[in-house]
């Protein structure tokens, strides 16, 4: 059952399929918990598979996150079939290039999380992300410590994300605030620069794909 | 009522407070634990239900049994090898049957994503001879569960509600209903519950009785759905849970699907699986676990005049999870166009312990202690520190069950295994050690037993010990362990000389020995700060 929302036709065939993904402790989940509340808030289906467990601890983690304006059935999206991979590291990004649709887009950061002895070579990460037609890259850390908070990140991420969601901005805003606000006024603000600074940063770049 | 987001476990624990839950008991495992999470949350501190974690399954299951056996609606809930700690009663609850609902979520791992095993419970359910149902979403987690308490006191007998990790572990919209009132005290009676041999005949003969009207309940569930498509006679579909979603995942339009079986409670509702066996020519069973459907449908010699496919006949894999990938190819659906890495070597990045943890420190003690020995073993346990297996550390050799490291240890050094070392957490030493600990007290058998006390069931997410601290010391000194040789460390980089020097005095005294190594999870000590 579908809460009242926009009306049937204004959401005809909306759809996204959306990878996230990062190393455990990253703030995936946060990102995940926004999308989810706006998704319901505006009137759309969503189910959003994540990971519990083992895995959490400094592991690769991912999230398969759908949005539709109709049922959705499958709680994993299909290899071939996201509309974006939103990726809070870059290696983390490649791990799941499968799942992006031919006209996918990426935005990754390009801030390493490396707490492994054989990280591959940066360059060759980014290169490889930025080989893929619509990518956008993120200096997540360097954005996110400008706004004050070093482990922002994950906002930051949603921020340069928003512009190619199919929610609107003032649900993603509201939702930041709902998840920051029991650690007091400013934690919320912090968050909101973050995504601010992120969303920015996705323009500029939006501009030149 | 509003919608609420809510994870499949989350669906299940609101169904069963809305379904008039009175008693709820579990302990912690992935996929499963968020259910009893839930519930303690909104429990207003047990006011409105018992909400409860219990020293292991067993027992948490016993409780709940106790609650039934009152007359009033109980859960348990586990993960699917915590059913095999808890089988004992589960099975002869069963023949008792339940007086007030009795409910047992099992929450199944395919593809083990924290696990050792992908055991299917749905064997379990047949076993006992009980109803089962397999949720394929969020609002059937909810609706389901509440369904399995009407069942449940219906029949008389517990209901199995199956998970799988995917379901337990995703997020979505859940409609809930106005919740009705718990059951009033009703006890049991005891030529139902005293399962001497007299009764126990009785009853079972009744259970067995009463599997004809189950499989009836089945045929009459509207969460067995059948759609045929009267155009298509060549493939029908029968896909129970979250495999299903799969199926319908790779037909857009739904007038393109074939004639579709969706299972959604077991014993197998006959009547439906023979108008789609009738129906159509090929039969590809769909389902997420073991080939269990499959197997009941082709037994030794298959169907006559039909072909039946799935995990059995290779078109669907026997391991790890289904996709929408491996159940589009059972569909013989072309595959969808998906990019390639090519060439590059991805790094793995597996889990590790978290940076400052005490368990690193004791495996370097550990691990420095055991240089000077030619050969040596440690056996170890289920937890945080089960990740010692990996480097840089190395540590241990073993991981099986819950418990398992003391009794091997045990094993090990009576086959002459020195030094032999069990390695185990202070929840699993509560949950499965003590016995087998008990059992080394008695005759002192020469081995070195390390219980890491970290205060909390760390792995999924720090629920409450039962046996840390002062009281963690008393109960080993309880069981007959000697004094002397019950030591404390602290596990710290700065104690690394001295806590090697304790681990090597024990390993060396001829008998038992079990050290503590005492230290507050980083997780937790992070939560109380913030």
């Amino acid at each position: 059952m579908r809460p009242a929302g926009p009306k049937e036709e204004e959401l005809d065939k909306m759809k996204q399929d959306i990878i996230l993904s990062g190393v455990g402790g990253q703030g995936i989940l946060s990102i995940a918990f926004v999308i989810d509340n706006a998704a319901l808030k505006e009137g759309l289906s969503f189910k959003q598979a994540e990971v519990h467990g083992m895995a959490q601890r400094g592991g690769a983690v991912q999230s398969h996150l759908r949005l539709s304006s109709d049922s959705i059935f499958s709680d994993l999206v299909p290899q071939g079939e996201a509309d974006m991979i939103l990726s809070v590291e870059p290696l983390e990004t490649l791990r799941y290039l499968d799942y992006l649709a031919p006209d996918g887009v990426i935005v990754a950061s390009s801030s390493p999380f490396v707490n492994i002895p054989n990280y591959p070579e940066l360059d060759e990460v980014i290169s490889r992300i930025k080989a893929v037609e619509r990518s956008i890259l993120i200096d997540s850390e360097a954005l996110a410590k400008e706004a004050g908070f070093a482990r922002a990140q994950n906002m930051v991420m949603l921020g340069a994300a928003s512009p190619f969601l199919i929610l609107k901005e003032e649900s993603l805003r509201d939702y930041i605030r709902v998840l920051f606000e029991p650690r007091g006024e400013k934690v919320v603000d912090v968050n909101l620069k973050a995504y601010q600074l992120g969303r920015d940063a996705a323009i500029q770049q939006q501009q030149k794909m | 009522m509003k919608q609420e987001i809510l994870l499949g476990d989350e669906a299940v624990a609101l169904g069963a407070i809305h379904a008039g839950l009175s008693g709820a008991y579990s302990y912690p495992g992935t996929p499963a634990s968020e259910i009893m999470e839930y519930l303690i949350r909104h429990s207003d501190g047990g006011k409105n239900y018992v909400a409860s974690w219990a020293v292991n399954e067993k027992v948490a299951f016993e409780e709940a049994l106790g609650t039934s056996f009152a007359g009033k609606r109980a859960m348990v809930s586990m993960k699917h090898v915590g059913l095999n700690v808890a089988a004992d009663p589960f099975m002869n609850s069963a023949i008792t049957g339940a007086n007030g609902g009795l409910i047992v979520v099992v929450a199944d791992d395919p593809g083990m994503h924290s696990s050792q095993n992908e055991q299917d419970s749905r064997y379990y359910a047949q076993f006992g001879q009980i109803f089962c149902f397999e949720p394929s979403n969020h609002q059937e987690a909810y609706d389901l569960t509440r369904e399995a308490f009407e069942i449940s006191e219906k029949f008389g007998v517990p209901v199995m509600v199956r998970m799988v990790t995917r379901l337990a572990h995703s997020r979505s919209g859940v409609q809930p209903r106005p919740a009705k009132e718990q059951n009033p005290i009703k006890y049991g009676k005891g030529k139902e519950w005293i399962l001497l041999p007299v009764n126990a005949r009785r009853q079972f003969k009744i259970l067995v009785e009463k599997q004809k009207e189950l499989v009836r309940a089945s045929d009459d569930s509207d969460f067995n759905v059948l759609s045929l498509n009267e155009k298509n006679t060549s493939l029908g579909v029968i896909a129970s849970g979250i495999a299903c979603n799969y199926v319908y995942e790779n037909y857009k339009k739904t007038e393109e699907r074939p004639s579709i079986l969706k299972v959604s409670s077991y014993p197998l509702p006959e009547k439906k699986v023979d108008i789609l066996v009738q129906h159509a020519d090929t039969i590809l069973i769909v389902e997420e676990g073991y080939p269990f459907i499959e197997k009941s449908l082709t037994g030794m010699f298959g169907i006559h005049g039909k072909f039946v496919k799935g995990k059995l006949t290779g078109h669907l894999p026997m391991t790890g999870e289904l996709s929408p990938a491996a159940v589009r190819q059972a569909l013989d659906l072309a595959p969808l166009e998906k990019r390639e890495i090519g060439d590059f070597q991805l790094a793995g990045r597996p889990p590790q312990l978290c940076q400052g943890c005490g368990h690193r420190d004791t495996y370097d003690a550990l691990n420095k202690a055991l240089e000077s020995y030619a050969h040596s073993h440690v056996f170890s346990d289920i937890g945080c520190y089960t990740l010692g297996a990996l480097p840089p550390y190395n540590a241990i050799e073993s991981c099986v069950c819950m418990g398992a490291s003391v009794g091997m240890a045990k094993g090990g050094a009576e086959a002459g295994v020195f030094p032999s070392v069990a390695v185990i957490g202070d929840s699993t030493f509560a949950h499965s050690g003590l016995t087998p600990l008990l059992d080394a007290a008695t005759v002192d058998t020469n081995m070195t037993v390390l219980i890491l006390d970290n205060a909390t069931v760390a792995m999924t997410g720090g629920q409450p010990t039962f046996a840390s601290g002062e009281k963690l010391v008393r109960t080993i000194e309880g069981i007959g362990v000697a004094k002397d040789h019950i030591r404390t460390i602290i596990p710290l980089p700065k104690n690394l000389e001295e806590n090697t020097r304790i681990i090597k005095e024990e390993i060396d005294h001829s008998g038992l020995s079990v050290i503590i190594a005492a230290r507050e999870c980083v997780q937790q000590a992070r939560k109380k700060r913030s």
